[in-house]
Parts: C-alpha cells; structure tokens; sequence
C-alpha cells in the first residue's frame, strides 16, 4: 500500500522577539520540521523496511522555503515528495477546512491506503487536520497514536491512543485510515549523509490550486487572525537576577524558607 | 435555534470529566452573547446518572443518548451532528481533550462548519472571536471566524466550573448510527512502577533544555543534595532517558509537590496541566519568554549548565 505523510514546516520563535501585525517578525522564526511529523515520517519509514508501505509520499502545504523540511523528511526515508502552494495561501492563516479541501486533491491523485500525520503542528497547535481530513475522504481515523501495528492482510491498524492521566485506549481500525501522531511513538533517526545525497535526486511535485482542479475560493479561510500580543503576565513571580552563584545562592535560600529542603 | 450553544460532556470509565463543568460554563457564555439557550449533549455510558451532575445553573436542556459504554468518535459524531441540527444550535462546545480532538475535526467537517480548537477565551458579536494561543504559549492570538456556526473546543482549566443545581429538562434519545470502523478492544494504564512522583514534597523536573542524556547527571545530583525525586517533561520520557512513570503533564501523571523546580522546561499547557497545582514552583530557564515563568513563583532566567551546579554546591 501507498502511505501518505502530512508534514508541516513549522516557525519556532527565538528567545527575544518582536510582533508584526499579526505575527511574528519574519526574522524572529526558525523553521523546521513540525516535531510530530517527525515520528510519522519514522512510522511510514519503518512500514516501508517491513515491506507493508510500497511507497512513502510526504505532503506538504506550504512555500518554497518549505522545500528544506521536505528535503528531511526524504532524507529521512520518504521516496518521493508533493508540495502545494498557490497565492491564494499567501493572503493569511489557512484553516482546518481550506487545508482538508487541499490534501483532499493530493488524496485524490495518490490514493493511499494509509496517511499519516502528526497530532499537532506545533506553532499553531490546532491539532485537527488529520481527523478533519478523514472525514472528508471518508477514511476512518485514530487520534493520538502512540502505538501503531499494522496488519495489511485484514486490513486493519490496531493502534493504542494515548489519553490523558497514563491510560491508552487500545483500538483496531479499518484501513483505509487516517493515523495522528505523538511523540514517543517510535524513536526518529538522523538523517544519514547517504539519506540527505539520496534526497536530493528525489522528486518534490510542485502543485498549484489549478493542478489540483481547485480555485481560490475552494481555500479561502473562514478563520482570520486579528490580533496577536505577548500575553499580559499574571504572575507575581520573584526574578532573581544576578551570576549563577549569587542566584543560586539567593535560590538556596528560597528553599530552606519553604522548610522541605534542609 | 442558531443562537443556541449545545455543549458536548466527557466521561471516561463511568466518571465525568471536570472539564465538561467548563465547557458548560463556555456554552453559557456563547448562548448569553447570542441570546440563546444552553444545551448539554451526554453521550454513552450511564447518561442518566450523568444527566443529573451535569444539571447545573445555566444549563437549559440536557440530551442524553445511551449509545455505547465508552467513547466512540462514529457515535459522538452522529449524536452530536443530529442533535446540533435537530436543535439547530450555532454554537457547538466541546472539551480540547483527546477524545475532543478525536472526533471534534470530524463533526464540523461533517456539518460543513469552521473549527477552532484550544480556545482559552470565546466572544461574539456579529460573529465568534475565539482567543487562543500560539508558538508554544509565548503569545495570544484573537481569531475571528466567519459565519453563525462553528465547533469550538475549550481548553481545560480556563473557565470556572458551572455550580449549583438547574432546572434542565432530560430528554433521552438514541441516535441513528453508522456503521463505525474503529473499534476499541480495552485500556491499558501504564505508568506504574517503583517510583510515585506524585508521593513526593520536592520534585526537580528536567526537561530538554539539559540537551543529551549524559547531562542528566547534574539534575540527578541536584535531586539528590536536595533530597528530591526526578521528575521529568515530556521529551525526556520519549527519548527513552527515563521511565514514563516520571512524566509530569496531561499525558503524564498530576503533581501537588511543596516544590517543583523546572529546569530547562518551557511550560507546554500539557506539561502545566500536570504541576500547576504545586505549592510553590521555581524555574530555571535561559529564555525570559518561557511561559513556565507565568506560574513560576520564583525564577532564574539563566543557563542551567552554570545554575544547576551552583545550586548543588550550596547544599553541599
Ligand atoms: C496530546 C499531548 C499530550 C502531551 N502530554 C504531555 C505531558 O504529559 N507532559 C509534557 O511535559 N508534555 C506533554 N506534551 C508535549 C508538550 O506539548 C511539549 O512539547 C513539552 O512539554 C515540551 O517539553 P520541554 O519543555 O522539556 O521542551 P521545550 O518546549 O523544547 O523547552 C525546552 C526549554 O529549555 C530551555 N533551555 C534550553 N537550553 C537551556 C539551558 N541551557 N538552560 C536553561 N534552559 C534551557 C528553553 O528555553 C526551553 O524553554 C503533550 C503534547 C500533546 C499534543
Ligand atoms: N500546511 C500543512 N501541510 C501539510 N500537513 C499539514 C499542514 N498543516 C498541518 N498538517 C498536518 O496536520 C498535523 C496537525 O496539524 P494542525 O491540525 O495544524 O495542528 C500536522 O502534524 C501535519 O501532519
């Protein structure tokens, strides 16, 4: 079977920054490969070393600058990438629904038997792509993956979902499916120097709205950011300045107050 | 009505989750803006003991619908889409739990309406204004969502929980169901183990400002001078540098310590969801933007590498 891998590049904000509008200043963002994709991409590479994934397809939504994240996931054992943008996404934040019609047309000319994807992407934190798209496809789903075995011959994921408070529920689901990805779920490899030569011979399809057969209107948002701020600071919390020793030395005092430490 | 808010309870092995009190109390809110009613959807399980607790102020109709044990998303989504459209409510409030995000995404696709997840802030005023978070909790965003319905999920822990007894009328009705492709064949607890960091007065968590295992040894001799159990965030666990039974968090256990120190720790709402509740809490961090130092009651804004080994030479 065919496995398709979602994979979001995803802005990382360093220590001291500013606000622009409605985000962050352009310079102030580090870009990278969303840290839960990174567990699926693992996933979809070790179905392909037991021979159940035929081929691995990473897709993503997003600029040309994302190519670099898609380079990793190829290095990281995807044999071939789709990457879609189009102006219509340039306008501002693309939401759940616009994304879902978007990879729905990936579905549609890839037909994967399993798709993978991470839980949530970690700057923006919606943490429902994956689900939304399955319904729009009619896959079935799992949400919060952190096992994953996949019996190709019935046709089904038995998967355990991590919940809150230490419980997994354990689940069997049909495939075609829909996997969302947490962390832990395997352990991610580095890119080997021979992964990162090989991907660059690998393919990344460009893919605009109109190859697609969409419009802009099929993608317009109906979730429009307005305002962004650096939160008001609720806490009334002691800053202890100074070196290392003056601070940790104020720090020791702190705890013998709280008279647990002796 | 479109004004109406139906709010979505969660329940897990036969208990309702307190976030389910808030979401209530979301509802309300949206309902209030609106000018409409404040309905609670129960889905599986014992829905009339659960019908009962739910029944609080501000609640003006319960449905209750008795299909199924535990949570299943085909039934959640079928229950929740007929009722929302039987009563036809704009407004569709459910917990950002796991189970929310496991069917949430599926039901407003299926009702053909906007989603917004992890909203700690909801308005409307010609339309819904969700505020909400971004980049790790480092800033807040408002979003404005077009249209009169929308599925909206509610972080835990913003709104106060609905309190006294209502005068709700209970309405039990099963829903018509899909067939559902997944099913779930039991529940495991993991976790467990010879150390119970939920038992401990002073915890130093780690997370993964320590960078690489080995340097786990300085947060292990600073437990150890302080008396202390190790603790740890989430990143730590998954790369295997210690067991899950020390994971602090949502997915994780809930700690109550005297004090927690949370070193190289950014402050994740899941990580938050689990040490929030301790007495008094201090951080180590290199970045002043950390919302771990939000909670934090005493703070270092400094490199853990020349603050950790101070610290253990004071108590040494
Ligand atoms: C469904 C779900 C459940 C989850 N459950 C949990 C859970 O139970 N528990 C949990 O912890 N997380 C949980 N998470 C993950 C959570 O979202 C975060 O990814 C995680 O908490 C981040 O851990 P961290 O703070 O150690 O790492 P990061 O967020 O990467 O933070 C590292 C911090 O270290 C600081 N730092 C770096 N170098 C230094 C230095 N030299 N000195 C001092 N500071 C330094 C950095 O400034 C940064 O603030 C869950 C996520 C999801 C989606
Ligand atoms: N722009 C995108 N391109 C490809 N996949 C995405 C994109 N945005 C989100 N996803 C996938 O959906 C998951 C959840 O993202 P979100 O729902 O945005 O939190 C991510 O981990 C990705 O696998």
């Amino acid at each position: 079977m065919k496995v398709l891998v979602t994979v979001k590049e995803v802005a990382e904000v360093s220590d001291d920054f500013a606000i622009e509008g409605t985000d962050i200043a352009p310079a102030d963002l580090e870009y990278g490969l969303n840290e839960w994709d990174d567990y699926a991409v693992e996933a979809a590479a070790q179905l392909a070393e037991a021979g159940i994934a035929e081929e691995v397809v990473a897709v993503t939504i997003g600029p040309e600058r994302a190519e670099e994240t898609i380079r990793t996931a190829l290095a990281k054992g995807a044999d071939r990438a789709v990457r879609v943008w189009d102006d219509a996404f340039e306008t501002g934040f693309t939401d759940v629904r616009a994304k879902a019609t978007a990879l729905e047309a990936v579905v549609e000319d890839e037909d994967p038997g399993l798709i993978l994807g991470g839980v949530q992407a970690a700057d923006t934190g919606f943490g429902a792509t994956g689900v939304a798209l399955a319904e729009r496809i009619g896959f079935e789903h799992a949400a919060v993956v952190n096992d994953l075995e996949i019996d190709p011959d019935a046709g089904v994921a038995h998967v355990h979902r991590e919940l809150e408070g230490g419980v997994e529920e354990l689940t069997d689901v049909d495939l075609p499916a829909v996997l969302t990805v947490q962390t832990g779920l395997n352990e991610p490899r580095y890119a080997s120097l021979r992964g990162i030569r090989q991907a660059q011979q690998k393919e990344i399809a460009a893919r605009e709205l109109a190859d697609l057969g969409l419009a802009a209107a099929d993608v317009e948002s109906d979730v429009t950011i307005t305002s962004m701020t650096e939160p008001e600071s609720e806490s009334d919390a002691e800053l202890i300045e100074g070196d290392a020793t003056a601070a940790a030395g104020r720090l020791a005092e702190v705890l013998r107050e709280t008279g647990v430490v002796a | 009505m479109t004004d109406d808010a139906l709010v979505v309870a969660e329940h897990r092995r036969g208990e309702l989750r307190d976030v389910s009190y808030e979401a209530i109390t979301a509802g309300r809110e949206l309902a209030d803006a609106r000018g409409g009613d404040c309905h609670v959807a129960v889905v599986a399980g014992d829905v009339d003991a659960f019908a009962e607790d739910l029944n609080r102020e501000g609640v003006d109709a319960i449905h209750a619908v008795p299909n199924g044990e535990e949570f299943d998303h085909t039934v959640y989504q079928a229950a929740v889409r007929q009722l929302a459209e039987r009563i036809d409510a704009g407004s569709i409030v459910t917990p950002n739990s796991v189970n929310g995000l496991d069917y949430a995404p599926a039901l407003a696709e299926d009702l053909g309406v906007p989603i917004v997840t992890d909203a700690i802030g909801v308005a409307y005023d010609d339309g819904l204004t969700v505020t909400r978070e971004m980049y790790g909790s480092k800033v807040e965003t408002t979003v404005d969502v077009a249209g009169d319905r929308f599925v909206v999920t509610v972080r835990g822990g913003e709104w106060a929980p609905a309190e006294g007894v209502g005068d709700a009328a209970v309405e039990t009705s099963e829903v018509d169901l899909p067939e559902s492709g997944a099913r779930v064949t039991g529940f495991e607890e993991v976790g467990g183990g010879d150390v119970d960091i939920a038992d401990a007065d002073v915890l130093v968590s780690v997370g993964r400002g320590i960078g690489e295992e080995e340097n786990l040894e300085l947060v292990e001799e600073l437990a150890d001078a302080l008396g202390a159990t190790l603790s740890a965030s989430r990143p730590i666990v998954d790369n295997g540098w210690l067991p899950k039974n020390r994971q602090v968090g949502q997915s994780g256990k809930v700690v109550t310590p005297d004090v927690y120190l949370a070193v190289g720790i950014s402050g994740a709402v899941q990580h938050v969801a689990g040490m929030k509740g301790a007495d008094t809490i201090i951080a180590i961090n290199t970045d002043p933007n950390a919302p771990i130092f939000d909670i934090a009651d005493y703070g270092i804004v400094g490199d853990l590498f020349d603050v950790v080994p101070a610290l253990v030479d004071e108590f040494e």
